[in-house]
């Protein structure tokens, strides 16, 4: 791609005139300035802005700034809010791992199983449910955990009893699953399916057992794809406030929840807020860090 | 399927349904049953049980007369149209920008067009609601577009890219060897051939814009867009009224999601 379509043709002509060597710059600029003084202004900006006052302690809507220091991060590392912090991230991982057991089979069914001319229906077909409101999904959930939900229904009338699921850690589990479980099935399958078959056939040929076929073959073959999965599956749990909020109540804690309210709840702390919204960037950083050096490099599989 | 595992084929077809079948079965239906329990209760007459007391149509009787809703799914429509359709027109740009030009600061700049998909939307919404604050523009509709724009175009930019990348390099050279201006090449030969996928992202985009709650909550001021309005109700509890909501909006995005696939088919096999 690179150099098919390098630089317009205009700089082939090195000793172009003036006007030629501006319209080389000025196209890019045309196509690329809008919409990256837009990003810069509304995103890369504000959060700069952020990471300034994550310095300003105790920092109230309306507040001139008067001196900086480092008391909001310390303020992080107290008891309560490092409590926060290890229940968002014991959230997150628990999720993935989940997520990543539930999928793995799934999409090993779709992309070496399923018959060939069902595949996309039936991939599309799971991932579906992305596109309806997120809210509503977890709002569906409240229909099924709550005390008198269907599934106290359906265990009090076989006799089982009742569980209050409603408010705990499980339904905080149970409905980041259900909401980001297509996320990971996705990328599984766009890398289950590049796997090269014979590889699997040659294994078995040389006498490996299904086991051994799919642990040091199947495995190692697909674990860019797995990596990509589960950093994306953790990175949008973590910032996850929908399900720990309707679900997880007011147990469930976590640094998405407790950012929303130093800035729209009942704290109002924006120096607070703002330095909680940095270590949430943080750990998001170094989980992509992490997917740049050992996962997949193709950027595509996110869209 | 005839090819693939011929030695196992014979006996796979007698076996019962392999673990991985019945598991995949297990997770559709994991997938599924939320949804249809919701669209089921949506007709139940009781307003607090589970238990089913008949068949009525109380709650979207109900919802139909529900003005603040109507006015909510008003806010959400408009932030969506219009920072879709001002995304849509910077998004391809900055795709094909990409896709033609290399200059110092491509990767910054790749880099800074990825991170709305990457930075947590709790962690964006705080930053625009301070840089708003600090510049001392007010809340208002208008603010939660500025705020929609920046992930709309960021989507959009990304489902081009990836068309862009399986189309002809030449294509855009023969329009210019063939006497078209650079902004012709552009309208009459990228446009065209990009267009399923830009209509794609800017379904992709709509559905994103019309699920968020967080940016609103932090952008929109005195508007309401309609996340935030079902949020409010149904953080206390079941509404039976939500339920049919939710039916209708999910119907709603089935109906985009069918014809956004239908668009990505036909990009791909052009």
């Amino acid at each position: 791609m690179a150099q098919g379509v390098s630089p317009a043709g205009a700089l082939k002509s090195a000793p172009a005139n003036a006007g030629q060597k501006i319209r080389a710059i000025l196209r890019p600029l045309g196509l690329l300035g809008p919409p990256g003084v837009w990003l810069v202004l509304m995103m890369v900006l504000p959060t700069l802005l952020i990471g300034e006052l994550s310095l300003v302690p105790g920092l109230r809507p309306g507040q001139p700034i008067e001196g900086y220091g480092l008391l909001n991060y310390l303020r992080i590392l107290e008891p309560t809010y490092l409590r926060v912090l290890q229940r968002s991230a014991m959230f997150a991982t628990g999720t993935t791992v989940l997520c990543l057991v539930l999928g793995f089979p799934v999409a090993y069914w779709l992309a070496l199983k399923a018959p060939k001319r069902w595949r996309n229906f039936l991939l599309v077909l799971f991932i579906l449910p992305l596109w309806t409101s997120s809210l509503l999904r977890t709002y569906a959930w409240i229909t099924l955990l709550r005390p008198s939900g269907v599934i106290n229904l359906v265990l009090s009338s076989v006799g089982l009893p009742t569980q209050n699921l409603m408010n705990t850690h499980w339904a905080v589990y149970i409905g980041m699953t259900y909401s980001f479980l297509p996320y990971m099935v996705l990328i599984l399958y766009a890398s289950l399916e590049r796997l090269d078959l014979r590889l699997l056939e040659a294994a078995a040929d040389l006498g490996a057992n299904p086991r051994l076929v799919f642990w040091r073959i199947t495995v190692p073959q697909t674990l860019p794809g797995i990596a990509a999965g589960c950093l994306l599956v953790f990175v949008t749990s973590l910032g996850d406030f929908v399900v720990p909020t309707l679900l997880g109540g007011p147990t469930s804690m976590t640094i998405s929840r407790l950012i929303y309210n130093q800035f729209l709840g009942v704290a109002r702390n924006w120096g607070f807020g703002s330095a909680l919204s940095m270590v949430l960037i943080l750990m998001v950083s170094m989980a992509i860090a992490l997917l740049l050096k050992y996962g997949d490099r193709n950027p595509e599989i996110y869209s | 399927m005839k090819s693939a595992s011929s030695s196992k084929g014979g006996k796979a077809r007698l076996s019962p349904p392999s673990w991985e079948a019945m598991l995949t079965l297990a997770m559709y239906s994991f997938m599924y049953i939320p949804i249809i329990i919701l669209g089921v209760y949506s007709f139940n007459e009781s307003r607090f049980g589970s238990i089913w007391e008949g068949f009525s149509l109380t709650w979207y009787r109900k919802l139909l007369g529900d003005e603040r809703l109507f006015l909510a799914l008003g806010d959400s429509l408009k932030i969506a149209l219009c920072a879709v359709g001002v995304s849509a027109v910077l998004g391809t740009l900055m795709a094909i920008g990409l896709s033609k030009y290399r200059f110092p600061g491509k990767s910054l700049y790749l880099g800074i067009s990825y991170l709305p998909l990457i930075i947590p939307d709790i962690a964006i919404a705080v930053a625009t609601l301070v840089f708003l604050a600090s510049v001392a523009i007010p809340l208002s509709l208008w603010t939660a577009i500025a705020a929609h724009m920046v992930f709309c175009l960021a989507y959009i930019a990304i489902v081009v890219s990836s068309r862009l990348k399986g189309l002809d390099p030449n294509l855009e050279e023969a329009a210019l060897d063939l006497g078209a201006t650079p902004t012709q090449a552009l309208v009459k030969v990228f446009i065209p051939q990009l267009s399923p996928a830009i209509v794609s992202g800017c379904l992709l985009a709509f559905v994103l814009s019309m699920d968020d709650l967080l940016i609103s909550s932090f952008t929109a001021g005195d508007a309401t867009p309609l996340p935030i309005e079902i949020f409010s109700r149904v953080r206390t509890g079941i509404k039976p009224d939500i339920n049919a909501l939710s039916v209708l909006l999910i119907l709603a995005s089935g109906l985009i999601a069918g014809i956004s696939e239908y668009f990505r088919c036909k990009s791909e096999r052009i």
